[in-house]
């Protein structure tokens, strides 16, 4: 039995990042749910029907700084970030709790040359993806709909990817205090507001400026900002500070979650 | 090329207050099986998880092959082969697929994977079982295939947390051969036990930990000529244990029986008769690690 011999040299480490291979691993896992992993896309499509198409018939036009534009145009941008956010928080809430909790499958990847940073990483990633394709079938979907108006509407993917970074990072940094399933109540306390009040169904400015400044608190608003600027071609500086705040975000639940993971993994 | 491939000294491992491994020291020399043998709660796997580099010592040293858990685990973990307590299997994935993607942790091309995988499922038993999920395999199955999984980095030192624990005799056996048949093949093999037939069956070495201390060190053999007369005669009965006064080296009080330590567990026997005791039930058998433990800490190992 050959296989088994041991004092072999050891696979040689190629360092770094093996955020990878938690990819890797869930691909594998989701062969098998593939119409779960598509039911994802439904959800803004739906949106757009029912919202941009429906509601867009009533509402007529809406003023977009010197612009006017059809309400399914504003509107769609937003229905993208929103399912971002929504996407990448179930993934890395409901998750990644059940995952540390009940699944004993990070314990055995970090019994590997895997580290907690690779484990937060590639379920990021893993998101990440997620949101990706989505993002991917959205576009089509709005470009089906005469809503693409130019090549910079593709930029609408990656400025989504960035709010799905942003919220899975942070979601899984929440994640890893949570003790049991009725603390996940409060992730609907907060990302409901976020989906309702971020710019996402009517232009910031029928708002008093109080309210304003509240809503660019929103990190859904940034990334709402953000999309739109792209779907809609109207850039400015303002789009850097709106990428920044969201990078930073994400950055930092990162940091948190690996660090956390390392904590309660590594006892 | 070292010949420890781990020495620890004055190994510390607290979770708050509470000492789990109370400064311990132990060596594994290359190509040894070598045991942890305890009762539950003695620190083994507090233990095992600091070798395994997934759980940090509070103080002391250790050194895994030559270098330092703390800042080299990575270095460390891809030449170790783990097979913990509980298994931590991947319930979404099937036998197969376990395999793999644990191949792929260790950065392994799905090729390579592939064709340790058939061997690998052979060493386990597990061919026909190949593409079934986790959750309906048996015990047995689900710790051949941990044992498996362990081995896929072809590993030069493997962790085995209680290897046999929850299975059945005939399971237990078919495990004790295929860890046997990896010593042979040269590996160096670290294996916690609370069963003292195991820890007889396949360590050279062992410890005796309880409480977190060490309380004893040496063969199997070694142990129990140390710490015993060499033969054992248990009875059951009526009359209070001092009419055995004076038999044997030592008489030990269980909760149903008594052990007398002796020499000569026949002649020990022949004078329990001689004044005119007549035990229930007697038995004489040779001194074992349970003995050996019961004298290093005046209790029984199981119970
Ligand atoms: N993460 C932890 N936090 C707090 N206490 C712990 C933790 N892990 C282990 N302990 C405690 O440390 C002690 C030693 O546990 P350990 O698991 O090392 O024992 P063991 O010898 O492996 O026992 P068993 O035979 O039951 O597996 C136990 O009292 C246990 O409750
Ligand atoms: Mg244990």
């Amino acid at each position: 039995m050959s296989a088994l011999t041991t004092r072999t040299g050891p696979p040689t480490l190629t360092g770094g990042w093996r955020a990878h291979r938690v990819l890797e691993r869930n691909l594998m896992v989701s062969k098998r749910s593939w119409v779960l992993v598509l039911s994802g896309f439904f959800e803004p499509v739906f949106y757009l029907f029912s919202i941009g198409v429906g509601v867009g018939a009533m509402v007529g036009d809406v003023q977009v700084g010197a612009r006017t534009v059809s309400y399914a145009a504003f509107v769609a941008p937003a229905l993208l970030s929103s399912s971002a956010m929504n996407g990448a928080v179930f993934e890395s809430t409901l998750n990644i709790f059940f995952k540390l909790k009940w699944g004993k499958v990070y314990d055995a990847m970090l019994s590997t040359p895997l580290r907690p940073a690779d484990v937060a990483a590639g379920e990021i990633g893993w998101s990440l993806l997620r949101g990706g394709l989505y993002a991917i079938g959205f576009m089509v979907v709005m470009a089906l709909f005469g809503l693409a108006e130019s090549w910079w509407t593709l930029m609408a993917i990656p400025a989504a990817l960035l709010i799905g970074f942003a919220f899975a990072s942070v979601g899984m940094a929440a994640t890893t205090f949570m003790r049991s399933w009725q603390d996940f109540d409060l992730i609907n306390v907060v990302t409901l507001p976020l989906f309702l009040f971020s710019a996402t169904f009517y232009p910031l400015d029928v708002y008093p400026p109080a309210i304003q400044t509240v809503t660019r608190i929103s990190p859904l608003y940034h990334g709402v900002e953000l999309v739109r600027a792209f779907t809609l071609g109207m850039f400015d500086w303002s789009l850097a500070g709106h990428a920044a705040v969201l990078l930073g975000m994400g950055l930092i639940g990162l940091r948190v979650a690996s660090g956390r993971l390392e904590r309660l993994l590594l006892a | 090329m070292i010949e420890d491939l781990v020495e620890a000294e004055g190994l510390v491992k607290r979770f708050g207050d509470f000492t789990a491994v109370d400064s311990i020291d132990f060596t594994v020399g290359r190509g040894e099986a070598f045991g942890f043998l305890g009762p539950n709660g003695a620190g083994k796997s507090s233990t095992m998880k600091m070798i395994g580099t997934v759980s940090p010592a509070t103080s002391g040293t250790l050194r895994v092959l030559g270098m330092d858990p703390a800042s080299q685990g990575r270095q460390i973990r891809s030449r170790l082969g783990v097979v913990p307590q509980d298994n931590s299997l991947d319930m979404e994935l099937t036998v197969e697929e376990n395999l793999m993607i644990y191949g792929r942790y260790f950065d392994l091309s799905r090729r390579e994977v592939r064709a340790r995988i058939a061997d690998l499922l052979e060493f386990a038993q597990l061919t026909d079982r190949r593409t079934s999920k986790v959750e309906p395999l048996s015990g047995g199955m689900k710790r051949r295939l941990t044992i498996a999984r362990g081995l896929i980095n072809r590993p030069e030192l493997i962790l085995l947390d209680e290897p046999t624990t929850g299975l059945d005799p005939q399971a237990r056996h078919v495990l004790w051969d295929r860890l046997y048949r990896l010593k042979r093949e040269g590996a160096t093999l670290i294996i916690t036990t609370h069963y003292m037939d195991e820890a007889e069956q396949l360590c050279d070495r062992l410890v005796i930990m309880d409480n977190g201390r060490i309380v004893g060190e040496g063969s199997p053999r070694e142990l129990i000529d140390r710490h015993t007369s060499g033969e054992v005669l248990e009875l059951r009965l009526e009359e209070p244990v001092g009419a055995l006064s004076g038999i044997g080296d030592h008489t030990e009080e269980l909760a149903d029986r008594v052990l007398v330590a002796s020499r000569d567990a026949e002649s020990a026997l022949a004078e329990v008769h001689a004044r005119g005791i007549n035990p229930a039930m007697s038995l004489i058998r040779r001194a074992t690690l349970e003995d050996v433990f019961l004298t290093l800490t005046g209790r029984t190992l199981v119970d």
